[in-house]
């Protein structure tokens, strides 16, 4: 595939663009480590996600439109967050006046995980990291993009972060007891249901830290966001990277 | 209670709640092991799933082909459209036996329709039969969970109980001595009882017969026992054929408790000479159900209570937390549909994880439908605070100047903010999680300086 003729708009999620630009960095810059030819259009927003899981997704259509109109003419769409890539994908309003641009964007939009497996086709990375990792599995990437075997059903198992991360140098991936249960963050539930989402992400970081994670990683800011808000006020001792930086430090 | 509150109180006492997480997890867990050793496992909830898709397609049919058959089979079927003709049809048949005492086992229909206070007002004594019914029905508490009613029941709360109930030894909390002295207890009903109620499991069209899956055998003890047996079904528990059962048996119990088999899968198709059988049909909300195209599915539910064990919310804040009879993520998703006001809280009890879906055995997408739930209760039910904010976050993101300025000045607000106005108790994320480390610059202000 020659990767400079296509173009892939980078799409940052609003928090990680104002919380986390270091994570925006790495996905940038490892995106051009693997030779492509990545563009971040300055117009872009918010994909309207919070709106919509609150039950508002018919007030969304102002950012959908935007949105579209920025990234509709890019090969891929790629951004560091499966939570985001899943909402564009499922839960834009239907626009009935650009459904082919929906179809396309549906088609072309990948989190940044599926993106280096399955589009770039990255395997065997050169690299090393040498850490305890654990893996934090978000919800909407794990059951809604299916970026790794649900624990819940009977098939083959994979995980497309694993495979990536796995073969660098000195890294160890440990095996949690509940491999990919949600970690209680779930948008505006963490603050409506305050105390169900606080205990759901000290359950999250105890299992880690029975398995003497050093660092955790996953591939959505948000449920970090979270997960370490938690740590920091505990003073727990884990740390906290996105995938994006891990791979991007480990290439070096 | 709205569902917060609840799940904040039942949060209070966190070794009980971990213990509740755990119990279920391990359920769960079973349920994971065994649905793995049969290759076929998803083939089965597919087919499944389209079993009851048809049934859904053409219930009206199925329904009057059941009713057929069953009559011709020599049992008497009613129709009830409501709890309240339900109860109504029960009563009359008491009634006319002239009965006042009867056993009961394994119907959450029943509950739905609050069938025991209606009875009882009545001068009806009901005795649920299921050992763990029997429990939440001394502590007059409905279930907590559909298939383990008590589950939110330590053994040392079912000693005291048994203790103060049925004089069992004080502090003895042997599991085979309490359950021994519940049979002892329940022996003495079941001799009484000339009338039987029973939930039904599945009802097969073609052949009029229907099927009550139990691990105690207590419904057959029940009905074997009475001279009349009156069996309460919801109308989407039909299914087609005889041999549909060999999908739904394999799936059910593997489901709901990590069992190969339920104990008792028993068949009942006609009388015995002398006594009678009667099958009572109810809507209750059914049929405006089947009518809202994106909730239809819902339907399909076998009532395995395994979307219950794998939620993360359900674990950790207990069945009693959903104020409905079904709790859980189906419950959360069928009882908007009886009463939007009254569960409109329950929709938003989930942070669309989408566990209850990969796990359920009958494929309904119970997280999608949640979030199509949230949307339908903002049009009536919205808080209108959250709609105003909700609106301007619209227009903040739909401009890119908007949300430029806005997250200049939060992420100036957060740096130069003293920490008692950031972390105040109305701001709920800061009660026990810190806020991000505010950057010196946004990615696109990075972008823009190294990029372009």
């Amino acid at each position: 595939m020659n990767l400079n003729a296509l173009h892939v708009g980078l799409f940052i999620p609003c928090y990680v663009d104002q919380f986390y630009p270091k994570v925006g960095v790495a996905t940038l810059e490892l995106l051009e480590k693997f030779g492509c030819r990545v563009s971040y259009p300055l117009g872009q927003t918010c994909c309207g996600q919070p709106m919509a899981n609150a039950g508002y997704e018919r007030d969304t259509e102002g950012t959908a439109r935007h949105f579209i109109s920025l990234f509709k003419d890019f090969d891929y769409i790629v951004a560091p967050s499966g939570s985001c890539v899943l909402h564009v994908k499922e839960h834009f309003p239907k626009l009935r006046d650009l459904e082919q641009e929906q179809r396309e964007i549906h088609d072309k939009i990948f989190e940044l995980t599926e993106f280096l497996t399955d589009i770039l086709q990255v395997k065997d990375i050169k690299g090393k990291f040498p850490h305890k990792v654990g893996y934090h599995a978000s919800c909407h990437g794990q059951r809604g993009l299916r970026l790794a075997s649900s624990s819940e059903m009977n098939g083959t198992p994979f995980n497309k972060a694993k495979g990536l991360l796995e073969n660098l140098d000195g890294l160890e991936w440990m095996t949690l007891n509940r491999t990919d249960e949600c970690c209680g963050f779930g948008g505006t539930f963490s603050v409506t249901e305050e105390a169900l989402s606080l205990r759901m992400g000290k359950d999250r970081l105890d299992d880690h830290e029975q398995h003497q994670v050093e660092i955790l990683t996953g591939g959505d800011m948000s449920c970090i966001m979270h997960l370490q808000g938690i740590a920091s006020r505990e003073g727990r001792k884990v740390k906290f990277m996105h995938l994006a930086e891990i791979l991007n430090q480990a290439i070096q | 209670m709205s569902h917060p509150q609840a799940a904040t109180e039942f949060l209070k006492d966190q070794a009980k709640a971990k213990w509740h997480d755990e119990t279920l997890w391990f359920v769960r867990d079973k349920r994971d092991r065994i649905s793995k050793t049969l290759p076929e496992w998803e083939d089965l909830r597919n087919l499944a799933s389209q079993i009851k898709e048809n049934v859904l397609s053409k219930l009206d049919s199925y329904l009057e082909e059941f009713e057929k058959n069953a009559v011709r089979n020599g049992m008497r079927v009613h129709w009830a459209k409501d709890a309240e003709e339900h109860n109504e049809i029960v009563l009359s048949i008491l009634q006319k036996q002239k009965c006042t005492a009867i056993v009961k086992s394994k119907s959450i229909l029943t509950e739905e329709c609050h069938l025991n206070p209606y009875l009882e007002k009545n001068g009806i004594e009901v005795v649920d039969t299921d050992l763990g019914e029997r429990i939440v029905q001394f502590l007059n508490q409905p279930p907590s969970h559909i298939v383990l009613p008590a589950i939110h029941l330590k053994k040392g709360e079912i000693s005291d109980l048994f203790h103060e109930k049925l004089h069992t030894e004080k502090g003895n909390e042997d599991p085979a001595y309490l359950t021994h002295a519940a049979r002892l207890h329940l022996r003495e009903k079941f001799l009484k009882a000339k009338v039987a109620i029973t939930g039904v499991n599945f009802a097969v069209a073609e052949t009029g017969e229907f099927v009550v899956c139990t691990n105690e055998g207590n419904a057959d003890m029940g009905v074997h026992l009475a001279d009349v047996h009156i069996a309460c079904m919801g109308i989407e528990k039909i299914i087609p054929r005889r041999k549909d059962l060999g999908v739904f048996l394999r799936l059910l119990a593997r489901s709901a408790t990590g069992q190969p088999v339920t104990n008792y899968n028993s068949h009942f198709r006609s009388p015995a000479t002398g006594k009678e059988i009667h099958v009572i049909l109810v809507d209750n909300g059914r049929t405006a159900q089947l009518a809202r195209e994106k909730f239809k599915n819902s339907l399909k539910c076998i009532r395995c209570g395994a979307c219950m064990n794998t939620c993360p919310i359900y674990r950790r804040s207990g069945g009693f937390s959903y104020g409905s009879t079904v709790p859980g993520p189906i419950g959360s998703i069928l009882s908007p549909g009886l009463d939007m006001k009254k569960y409109s809280t329950l929709p938003f009890a989930s942070t669309l994880c989408g566990s209850c879906s990969d796990v359920c055995p009958v494929k309904i997408n119970i997280h999608e439908q949640l979030y199509e739930w949230r949307q339908e209760i903002t049009k009536t039910h919205g808080e209108l605070g959250k709609g105003l904010s909700m609106k301007l976050a619209n227009g903040i993101f739909k401009s890119p100047l908007a949300y430029k300025i806005s997250g200049n000045l939060m992420r100036t607000a957060l740096k130069t903010l003293p920490k008692s106005l950031i972390y105040h108790p109305i701001n709920s994320w800061g009660k026990g999680r810190n806020l991000p480390e505010t950057p010196q610059e946004s990615f696109k202000e990075w972008y823009q300086k190294n990029r372009t």
